[in-house]
């Protein structure tokens, strides 16, 4: 049996789907700025984001209408509570691909580094964490979103290997150290953007499964430590 | 905690039709218990066959155990109206004898029991309004009809009746299901003050309600319990998919 509620739940995912495509875009148009030194996709980030913030309250509203509207309860609670944690990682996604542009601007000031190899592919993970977290949301495929919560560790991975290529490269030359500090930044930056997708998929999992996926890990590696 | 009603292999029927299917369910002292089910699922059955009202319809029956502090009530030789006088019952309509005053409405339970002396009916009887929140509105017409109550103030009538015997358990069938939003909303703000002294078990069609004032839920469906658990369960991770279903309104 379809019910009305049905319909707005969708249109409640339509609106998350758009927000995500939003901020999907932002990291492309940032991970261009950075390998073409391209100022124009660094305002158009800037752009992207003013959006992503009016889908961000958009989203808040359109939860708050339906918490009061409908009491949701169970799957239809956990995905509207979802959605709002959700739509808070997206927002803060979008301020990080604010932030990359910044970093951005000021590195395309000065002559490159290096040329850029683990930088892009960190760019590709993030960019594709974000698809494949929503897309588990919008499928309710549980197992995509566990999916995603491995590609962090490859995300993680890249970015260590940048602080450490970075810093290699900054002992050596120091007059680079302004140069180096951008670099590290900027995928510190895609870190947290991992990171946010992270959120996401837990709580894409919380909504299809009502399973409390959170901190388990870190419980995990601190029962080991104590054992 | 401890379980003060205790039902095991519980059946009723209604001629040669079973609405109630084989139940176990313990309900532990001083807590609300909600049965939440569709219209027809055997709720408001079960919850007669716990003070032995069913059998009262023509041609009902029932069958199997339950236990008040360990105590069979469908033992030989017990007597049901002193069952219901240790598990009263407020039901969906507030129904206040209509010949008898505030007071001779609250009274009526302790002289049916044989109590004649005034100063201790009186004690009772406000005992029992202040206990049901309702003394404060009927103290200064406590000779009015019970009748002349507005509904929500009839259904706490209701409530200080079947108080004043002091039962040890309380069955509530949709007690505020006729009742507007003010009124249910001090049923409910009741029901949570008196489980300090009785154990309640409240039929609801009221999600929303059963969510606000339970402490366990109890999922009921053609005669069968689906699903038992702590209210906050239920209500957001039911085990269950018929419980999911029926509680985001998707049954059928």
């Amino acid at each position: 049996m379809e019910r009305h509620f049905d319909a707005s739940l969708r249109e409640l995912k339509e609106q998350l789907v758009s927000m995500a495509g939003l901020v999907e875009l932002a990291i492309e148009a940032a991970t261009e700025a950075l390998q073409k030194r391209d100022r124009e996709k660094i305002a158009l980030v800037h752009d992207i984001e003013r959006r992503v913030n009016a889908a961000h309250i958009a989203v808040d509203n359109s939860c708050v209408k339906l918490l009061a509207m409908q009491q949701p309860l169970a799957a239809d609670l956990r995905l509207i509570v979802a959605t709002i944690k959700i739509n808070t990682d997206l927002e803060r996604m979008g301020d990080q691909a604010v932030n990359i542009a910044h970093n951005t601007e000021r590195y395309i000031q000065g002559e490159p580094l290096k040329p850029l190899v683990d930088l892009p592919r960190m760019f590709e993970e993030a960019r594709v964490m974000v698809r494949e977290t929503l897309d588990s949301f919008v499928r309710t495929d549980a197992a995509l979103a566990r999916e995603v919560l491995r590609r962090d560790d490859i995300v993680d991975g890249l970015k260590n290997k940048i602080f450490r290529d970075v810093l290699d490269h900054i002992k050596a030359k120091p007059e680079h150290i302004e140069q180096g500090l951008n670099l590290i930044l900027i995928a510190r930056n895609l870190e947290r953007i991992g990171d946010h997708a992270t959120n996401i998929a837990e709580d894409v999992i919380f909504a299809i499964t009502g399973e409390d996926i959170r901190h388990s890990a870190r419980v995990e590696t601190i029962k080991k430590a104590l054992t | 905690m401890s379980t003060i009603l205790e039902v095991r292999e519980l059946n009723a029927w209604f001629g040669e039709t079973q609405a109630v299917k084989g139940i176990d369910l313990a309900f532990e002292s001083n807590t609300v218990t909600a049965i939440i089910g569709p219209s027809g699922c055997g709720k408001s059955t079960f919850i007669r066959c716990l003070n032995r009202l069913h059998e009262e319809v023509p041609e009902a029956t029932a069958e199997g155990h339950v236990l008040l502090n360990g105590d069979d009530i469908y033992g030989k030789g017990i007597d049901p109206v002193a069952i219901r006088r240790k598990i009263g019952m407020v039901f969906q309509k507030p129904n206040p004898f209509p010949s008898l005053s505030v007071f001779d409405n609250v009274a009526i339970g302790l002289r049916l029991a044989g109590m004649r002396r005034g100063t201790m009916l009186k004690e009772i009887v406000e005992k029992s309004l202040h206990l049901s929140a309702l003394w404060d509105e009927v103290k200064d017409k406590l000779n009015a009809p019970g009748t002349s109550l507005s509904g929500g103030q009839q259904q706490r009538l209701c409530i200080a009746r079947a108080l004043a015997v002091e039962p040890s358990v309380m069955l509530m069938d949709e007690p505020t299901s006729a009742l507007d939003p003010i009124s249910t909303a001090k049923i409910e703000e009741l029901v949570t003050e008196l489980k300090k002294t009785v154990t309640i078990v409240i039929v609801t069609h009221n999600m929303q309600q059963a969510a606000r004032i339970s402490d366990s839920t109890a999922f009921f469906l053609l005669g069968d319990m689906v699903e038992h658990g702590e209210t906050s369960k239920i209500f957001t991770t039911p085990k269950d998919s018929r419980t999911e279903r029926y509680i985001t309104g998707r049954f059928g």
